[in-house]
């Protein structure tokens, strides 16, 4: 397991300025994806998880900043490179899909033209090459008569068809890394299915590793090889899917795992994590989770936990992994 | 005990397509097209299926929000779709709705407790005097404070913002209550909270849901009777236990096993439907789904299948079941 | 590329559930508008118009209708700050007056355009169907209507009949008032359809609500900021087509004083080239006020909402 990182966040801090204050979005986030590795990042609205993804492509909005920290992604900072060479990044080396296939293509160019700009622009393909090249990625990404397709605008695609375009343009340039940011949820349970199913197959075939951003354990048990929990901007916990499902250490993920109704329980009665998602906007110093939490000590509100790792190599933030704590 | 409070039957809406200089109509999309259920007293019905479904327009219909092109609803005996404008308006409050989005289901320009009253005083259900203690006591059934009837909905959390739009809703003592897709927009930690307000409400109130959804673990959960849609139609109907023990239906099965389970230990042999969901406006012939069905043949694509009963009032739509 | 951050969507519940003061949507835009610099200097730039216009004359030292052929063509002195007129009249003094009427016509057409605009508009946009059909048809004939040349007539036919240069000015708010609704009604209208969209409104018809309330309590509220806004910029559009229809002679005649009938003294050489005081300051005037209350226009949006400042 001690294969060199592709991505690295090193104590990230993205803060955005707003009129009602500073909202913390990130603050001190550290994980690493490995090559090939999918790593699914999951949270709740509000939990950072879009703006730590977003910092790394630098695709944030005017009042954003990133304050503090580093992300190296394949043995560079990706916060010091050159505009110019942030853009040979994004498309050629990072490849990215949306939430929303309807809103992110562009209404006025043909899918075809759109596959084939960055591959223009990032490997210096011929026109007449680019096109062929297109029609293959459009077969690759599932959608039969690929030659007539490539003609097509946006509006004549079905939600699902478009997410398949996205993928295509995101595989082009053939990326390291692509982050999916939520793909799935602006689709039907058939259609998302069926999306799952071909990024499964595609990261298999390319060795590509994949940045799953999403809000659905189900997503993550499916898709995942490593889990990173977000809370208020900060990584609660993260180990491979198979310890953190069997063996949440955090409360707050083994809340979210006995709050989601499972086809087949039929439960008389749900787990409720009680409260509200904290807003961003004044965390307290203390561990985000306090209030809501369980198993809340009175060292809970003073300080913010350490990160505590164990044997397996699971890290949570919570003191009641504490040495002594809980005994 | 098996009063019968709502009786659907052949249900159609259907939306005109208009298009040129003269607006004509050319065409219509066919949201809902003959669909008929009964739901008892105190019954919990879901209703499942995907975007297209006409599962949003089969709620709208039934409250009379949306036109009916043909068939009747009958609230308590008493068809929906005759009743004169103030006749319909006197009956509204035994029938409620709770909205999919909170951010736009609540009026932004409002006081949250103005909002939940003013139907109340509208309908003479409560004095200038007791208003406000009738909507307090609502905002305590439904999860929250008192001190919230001051509050703008830009206050609240989305949590929050769908326990004000049930409260809106059940201050009116509703007998009948609409849930379209209440939870969809929730975070989950959220969800949970929301369902199981959901389940004591109608335990002390003794209300009958229909409840509409796409997620069948929360259907799971809720409902004491499953129809899934497709397409317009409602291709199964059963018991929930029956119907997620033993899918008949080539479409209910893909979905159980379309839907992500939050198990990484679990390896499912999957159905995975190929192809998208066709246009409402111009549905396949014969059986709607033969179009992305493994098991379809010839007599599938020429004859429509009807609602069978395959037993214990398990109803299918498909040649091949059983 | 911007990206909102969901972040945002539901930021600063529990900050503001904590504050015991109600934050209603009105009191935040106040709030906001305070915090614009340029909306509140030209809102105080505008109080002043008004001040000087309606407080000023009390303390100059000239008659209104004081009319000295001795005095006439007087430049700016100690005596006369901004000279004389043609009839010896001040022309600070005349400023004054010509900003009343000029003033008031801009507020009073305006709300002449609000409430037919507001009234159609809302009609239009809630019952749809034939109502919305007849009325926006309405609208576009309004709209068809050549505009310079109908007020021409009219301010032909006015004058023919010998009307009472005083009462001139009633009609003029009024025709300003009847020829520029169809804007206003547009917008109303399109507001309308698309607040029909929201599920609150399918609420209030699962509520069992009246029409009444529906429009009042629940549509109307959700226009008001585009009423207040574009009624703002209304109150500008009609000062300056007063004043062009002045200049032309066909609005306020003399000797009732406005801005744009002050201007048209420039319409001869020799006053223009000559006499730069007879024509720079209603000129000036009416800068000055038109680009406040633009300004002010603009705030009150950017206040009213936010959403659009991005």
């Amino acid at each position: 397991m001690s294969q060199k990182a592709l991505v690295e966040f090193k104590d990230l801090h993205t803060e955005f300025y707003t009129e009602a204050g500073v909202v913390k979005a990130v603050s001190g986030v550290s994980f690493q994806i490995r090559p090939g590795e999918t790593v699914c990042v999951v949270g709740e609205s509000g939990s950072g998880k879009s703006v730590t993804a977003l910092s790394l492509m630098r695709l944030l909005a005017n009042n954003a900043k990133i304050v503090k920290g580093e992300i190296i992604f394949d043995g560079r900072d990706v916060l010091k490179l050159k505009p110019h060479e942030m853009r040979r990044l994004r498309g050629n080396e990072i490849g990215m899909i949306f939430q929303e296939p309807m809103t992110s293509l562009n209404p006025v160019l043909t899918v075809g033209e759109q596959i084939m700009e960055p591959i223009i622009e990032h490997r210096m393909f011929s026109k007449r090459e680019a096109r062929k090249y297109a029609i293959e990625l459009i077969e690759m990404v599932g959608i039969p008569r690929a030659h007539e397709i490539v003609d097509a605008y946006p509006h004549e695609l079905s939600g699902g068809m478009r997410q398949r375009i996205m993928i295509a343009i995101a595989l082009s340039c053939e990326p390291k890394l692509i982050i999916a940011d939520e793909p799935t949820t602006a689709l039907d349970v058939t259609i998302q299915a069926q999306i799952l199913d071909l990024l499964r197959k595609l990261k298999s075939e390319k060795n590509v590793a994949l940045m799953l951003i999403t809000h659905d354990l189900g997503v993550v048990a499916e898709m995942a090889d490593y889990v990173v929990v977000m809370y208020g901007g900060r990584v609660v916990e993260e180990g491979k899917v198979m310890e953190v499902f069997k063996n949440p250490r955090h409360p707050y993920t083994e809340g979210l795992l006995k709050a989601k109704p499972i086809i087949g329980e039929r439960k008389e009665r749900l787990y409720t994590i009680p409260g509200q998602v904290p807003s961003p906007l004044n965390l307290p110093l203390y561990c985000h989770f306090a209030d809501r939490c369980p198993y809340v000590m009175p060292v809970c509100k003073e300080q913010y936990p350490d990160t505590f790792i164990d044997a397996d190599g699971h890290k949570v933030a919570c003191w009641l992994h504490a040495e002594g704590a809980r005994a | 005990m098996n009063e019968t409070l709502l009786e659907v039957s052949h249900l159609k809406t259907y939306f005109p397509i208009r298009a040129g200089l003269f607006r004509r109509v050319v065409g219509h999309v066919k949201a809902v097209d003959d669909i008929s259920f009964v739901l008892p007293k105190g019954r919990t019905l879901s209703v499942v299926g995907e975007s297209g479904s006409g599962k949003t327009t089969v709620g709208r219909t039934i409250l009379r929000l949306t036109d009916i092109t043909d068939g009747e609803v009958k609230f308590k005996g008493v068809n929906i779709h005759k009743l004169k404008k103030h006749e319909l308006r006197k009956l509204r409050p035994k029938m409620q709705m709770v909205f999919q989005d909170p951010y736009s289901s609540l009026n932004p320009r409002m006081k949250v407790g103005t909002a939940i009253g003013e139907a109340l005083l509208e309908h003479g259900l409560a004095t200038k005097q007791d208003v406000r203690e009738k909507v307090e006591g609502a905002l305590v059934k439904s999860g929250l404070e008192a001190v919230h009837y001051d509050r703008y909905p830009h206050e609240f959390s989305g949590g929050q913002r769908q326990r004000v739009g049930i409260a809106r809703a059940l201050v009116l003592n509703p007998e009948f209550m609409i849930l379209d897709e209440p939870v969809s927009a929730l975070d989950v930690s959220i969800q949970a909270q929301i369902l199981n307000l959901l389940v004591d409400l109608r335990e002390q109130m003794g209300l009958t849901y229909l409840f509409i959804s796409h997620d069948l673990s929360v259907v799971e959960y809720i409902s004491d009777d499953v129809a899934v849609m497709y397409l317009g139609t409602i291709v199964e109907h059963a018991g929930r236990d029956e119907l997620f023990d033993h899918p008949l239906h080539p479409y209910t099965q893909a979905l159980l096993s379309a839907a992500p389970i939050p198990d990484p230990t679990l390896k499912r042999e999957r159905i995975i439907l190929k192809g998208d969901i066709p246009s409402p406006a111009n549905p396949p012939r014969g059986c709607r789904f033969h179009t992305r069905c493994p098991y379809a043949e010839a007599r599938c694509r020429e004859e429509v299948p009807q609602l069978r009963d395959m037993g214990g009032g398990h109803l299918v739509a498909c040649h091949f079941a059983g | 590329m911007t990206v909102q951050p969901e972040a945002l969507k539901s930021s600063g519940q529990n900050s503001k559930m904590r504050s015991k003061k109600v934050d209603s949507p009105w009191r935040s835009a106040f709030r906001r508008l305070l915090k614009n610099k340029f909306a509140i200097t030209a809102f105080i730039v505008l109080i002043f118009m008004f001040l000087f216009s309606f407080v000023g004359p009390y303390f100059s030292p000239y008659k209104d209708a004081k009319i000295s052929v001795r005095d006439q063509y007087k430049p700016p002195s100690a005596e006369h700050w901004l000279g004389t007129d043609q009839l010896g009249r001040d022309v600070v003094l005349r400023l004054m007056e010509a900003g009343q009427i000029s003033l008031l016509v801009g507020l009073a057409a305006t709300g002449i355009i609000v409430l037919i605009g507001v009234t159609v508009g809302l009609l239009a946009g809630f019952y749809g169907g034939w109502i919305d059909t007849i009325l926006m048809r309405f609208a576009d004939i309004m709209y068809a209507i050549p505009t310079l040349p109908l007020l021409i007539t009219f301010g032909a036919i006015l004058s023919d009949l010998k009307f009472p240069p005083d009462q001139r000015i009633y009609l003029i708010m009024f025709v300003i008032g009847v020829i520029s609704w169809m804007g206003l009604s547009r917008l109303v209208r399109s507001q309308i359809l698309s607040l029909k969209e929201q599920e609150f409104m399918l609420a209030t018809e699962a509520l069992g609500l009246s029409d009444r309330r529906k429009i009042f309590s629940h549509l109307l509220p959700n226009v008001v900021p585009i009423i207040i806004v574009s009624g703002t910029l209304g109150v500008a559009g009609a000062i300056l087509l007063e004043s062009s229809l002045s200049f032309l002679g066909l609005g306020v005649i003399p000797p009732t004083p406005s801005w744009g009938q002050m201007l048209s003294s420039a319409n001869n050489m020799i006053d223009f080239a000559k006499r730069p005081w007879l024509w720079i300051p209603p000129g000036v005037a009416i800068l000055i006020t038109v680009v406040s209350i633009n300004v002010i226009g603009d705030g009150l949006r950017d206040a009213l909402d936010p959403k659009m400042k991005r």
